[in-house]
């Protein structure tokens, strides 16, 4: 136990754990600071000032960074305190591109929110703007720093948590602006996609590169067959955009909206997640068998593969060559579904709803056509298909549950829990043991590998081979994993790494809970858990289980790793340069 | 003018950098002198040598360049021979310079900082220089003009390409 102090915040006494901020104690005593640029975990700079109080020094103090002490008065509510507040945040407004009424973030806006709280009803400074440039040619994140209020939080998580640094604080004093080096456009940086930056910025300086008209074009023209499918992690997220508490498992509904937005077709990821256990434990078992390179790598997260293709290329042979579901289930649908439909699948538009902003760049990969067609042509995230949802006039909490289609429309709990980490490790897992016991095994929870540290590591044990696997989520910690591969240190057999921390049910396309919300509830474990209940009630809770995947092998694949399946469901990768090398005339 | 990277005088720069920074190298605080002897080497800090720094340092690009875009004492751009430097401080600004700084682009054919084709002029908007009782005011290397107005820039341009 850590020392107690004792302080009072508004004349109320107050027993906080030494070390503690102010901020944190006026928390015990349910008063209520106003922040701004703080995100518990994330970012705690003290940038904004907008949480200052009293202590009793000379200056007001930023109660985020201020440490309690002993007999310390606070007080958080007094008319210096109050407005200071204001100037701070009327400053902020000053120089703030102030069209909420075309804001993506409008209703789901921290500064909104704030000056609303703080009842901000003139802005006494109106001095000189900022005119940027937006930035909009990554295929995945725009971004538009008339509205960035510099809070550093994107920065923090893209330098701390991703280790990716592809933006930082550049320039000072009114020219201060978060940017990629030289303004390079994100597009050409190291930048992987993740859009872990948009879910921590409070407003709408940082969002998903919107493809909703391409998919309504698509719905609208009678010439296509338009297809849609669903990751596990969206059904788990996807309520939160409409009021519903975190954590709600709203599978059916979204089943019932997407059907009423036209699509032809409302398809399961999940069952490509299953195709990919098949694909990916041969892969395993056959390295090993074979003397492959090992450990073996998932490829599922395309955050991931920028990373590696970008930081780790000495290590891609170590990838496994799957694509991901969302491809692999773009390619079944153009050929298989496409034969058995009797469709041209020149005339199929396959459109996935993904938790994450990586998949759009990664539909766009020109390697990922197996038919001469993208495999998939448009990605859209959880929080695009809610707005067309909306748009749609749609009342999502009161409509009735309805089934995914056939025949692409059954999965099996293992490929639920694709969508939290460990999850693809757990599936894989259920299947291979299965099949180097050639047993039905009963022990299928592997509850090791669940759960939110950084790095998990299981020993299992399948006959006479003791399989040894690790799991790491964030790109911090799939670095330290790549860095004891890349030295021998680990000897691993199978690593899952994702790049988003907590899997994809934190992707950067996954609904936006402010720093209010995430400063109290681990919205991973919360969106986790319904994951896992979804896993429970699903009866056939194991890939090679599923029917739906043994009857396209038998009608179409032949056997797992076959020819056909390599020509459709597997693929490459390359070096990628850090900064495009232009001429170096200049130096 | 710039070499190209074929040539050896610029192979040469290169390797003087590289030395530069393993001399740093693992050293607390490395980078702000490794910028600072880099900055001397080539009197400025492009992409280029940047992106030597950030790959022989490991330090990523970004960081590299929020660093050189935060202290005034780094440049981004190849000085020219001539430094125009154009107040735009609020006393200046308030006369006028914002008027006097596109002159200056229109004359020197440049869409913002930068330095002319010839290497002759680098342009560079700046804060207060201190002499705000003459504003708007520019200086060229160590000359100050005071209380200008567009059209005399032309004039002071052509004294300074005719001395060469
Ligand atoms: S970022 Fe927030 S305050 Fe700014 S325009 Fe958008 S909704 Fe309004
Ligand atoms: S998308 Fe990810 S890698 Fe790219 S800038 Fe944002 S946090 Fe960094
Ligand atoms: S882009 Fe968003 S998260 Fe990043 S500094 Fe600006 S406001 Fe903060
Ligand atoms: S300084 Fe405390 S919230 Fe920004
Ligand atoms: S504002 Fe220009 S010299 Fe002071």
């Amino acid at each position: 136990m850590s020392k107690m102090v004792t302080l009072t915040i508004d004349g109320i006494e107050v027993k906080a754990p030494e070390g503690s901020t102010v901020l944190e104690a006026a928390k015990l005593a349910n008063i209520k600071i106003p922040t701004l640029c703080y995100l518990k975990g994330i970012n705690e700079i003290g940038a904004c000032r907008i949480c200052v109080v009293d202590v009793g020094v000379k200056n007001l103090q930023a109660s985020c960074v201020y440490p309690v002490a002993e007999g310390m008065k606070v007080i958080t509510n007094s008319p210096k305190v109050r407005e200071a507040r204001r100037v701070t945040l009327e400053l902020i407004l000053s120089n703030h591109d102030r069209k909420c009424l075309t804001c993506v973030r409008s209703e789901n806006c921290e500064l909104q929110r704030l000056a609303k709280d703080l009842q901000v009803d003139d802005i006494r400074f109106e001095g000189k703007k900022n005119d940027y440039n937006i930035d909009d040619f990554s295929d995945s994140v725009v971004r538009d720093p008339n509205k960035c209020i510099l809070c550093r939080r994107c920065t923090s998580v893209c330098k701390n948590i991703q280790t990716v640094s592809a933006i930082e604080t550049n320039e000072r004093g009114f020219d201060t602006i978060v940017a990629s080096p030289f303004n390079i456009s994100l597009k050409d940086t190291p930048c992987v996609n993740c859009g872990q930056c948009i879910n921590v910025c409070p407003v709408g300086a940082l969002r998903e590169k919107d493809n909703i008209d391409k998919v309504w074009e698509a719905i609208a023209d009678p010439d296509l067959h338009v297809v849609v499918q669903t990751a596990p992690a969206v059904r788990v997220a996807i309520g939160e955009e409409f009021g519903l508490p975190i954590g709600t498992r709203c599978t059916g509904k979204m089943v019932a909206a997407l059907k009423r937005l036209g699509f032809d077709k409302v398809f399961d990821t999940d069952t490509a997640a299953d195709l990919t256990i098949m694909e990916e434990g041969t892969e395993l078992i056959e390295r090993i068998k074979n003397g492959g390179k090992l450990p073996l790598i998932t490829s599922c997260s395309p955050g991931w593969i920028k990373f590696i293709e970008h930081n780790y290329p000495d290590l891609l042979d170590n990838l496994s060559t799957c694509k991901s579901p969302q491809i692999m289930f773009g390619a079944i649908l153009k050929t298989y579904y496409a034969e058995k439909m009797g469709i041209d699948p020149a005339k199929i538009f396959v459109v996935s709803v993904m938790p994450c902003t990586a998949k759009k760049f990664e539909v766009k990969r020109p390697e990922l056509s197996a038919t001469g067609y993208p495999d998939v042509d448009v990605s859209i995230t959880t929080r695009e298909a809610a707005r067309m949802i909306k748009e749609a006039g749609i009342d999502f909490n009161s409509l009735p549950d309805e089934n995914f289609d056939d025949p692409m429309g059954d999965a099996s709990g293992a490929g639920v829990i694709f969508g939290a980490t460990g999850g693809v490790m757990e599936a894989a897992l259920r299947t291979v043991v299965d099949i180097l016991t050639g047993k039905d095994n009963d022990d299928i929870e592997y509850k090791a590998v669940r759960g939110l540290d950084g790095i998990k590591v299981a020993e299992v044990k399948a006959g006479d081979l003791t399989l040894r696997a690790a799991v790491a989520h964030g790109l911090g910690n799939a670095r330290k994993i790549m860095d004891q591969i890349r030295s021998g240190e680990a000897d691993y057999h199978f690593v899952e790494i994702m790049a988003c921390p907590g899997g994809c049910v934190n992707g950067g396309g996954q609904p936006i809970q402010p720093a209010a919300v995430r400063n109290e509830i681990d919205i991973c474990a919360e969106r986790a858990k319904a994951i896992y209940t979804e896993d429970e009630n699903i009866q056939i809770r194991k890939s090679h289980k599923n029917e739906r995947i043994m009857k396209l092998y038998e009608e179409f694949l032949e056997k797992p790793g076959s020819h056909k399946a390599h020509e459709l469901l597997h693929t490459h990768y390359e070096e990628r340069e850090n900064y495009p090398e232009e001429c170096c005339g200049n130096i | 003018m710039g070499c190209k990277c074929e040539n050896n005088c610029a192979d040469q720069k290169v390797q003087e950098l590289i030395e530069i920074i393993d001399k740093h190298k693992g050293k607390k605080g490395a980078l702000i002198p490794v910028l600072h002897d880099a900055q001397n080497l080539y009197g400025y800090l492009p992409l280029q040598v940047q992106k030597i720094i950030s790959e022989r340092m490991n330090i990523p690009l970004a960081e590299i360049y929020g660093v050189v875009t935060f202290y005034t004492q780094f440049s981004l751009n190849q000085k020219g021979k001539y430094q125009i430097r154009v107040c735009l401080g609020t006393a200046c600004y308030v006369k006028g310079s914002g008027k006097i700084y596109e002159e200056l682009k229109k004359e020197l054919k440049l869409s913002g900082d930068g330095t002319t084709e010839d290497g002759l002029f680098s342009l560079e908007s700046c804060r207060c220089i201190g002499a705000c009782g003459l504003a708007p005011v520019i200086m060229i290397n160590d000359d100050v003009y005071g209380e200008l107005v567009p059209a005399d820039v032309p004039d002071i341009i052509k004294k300074y390409r005719d001395r060469k």
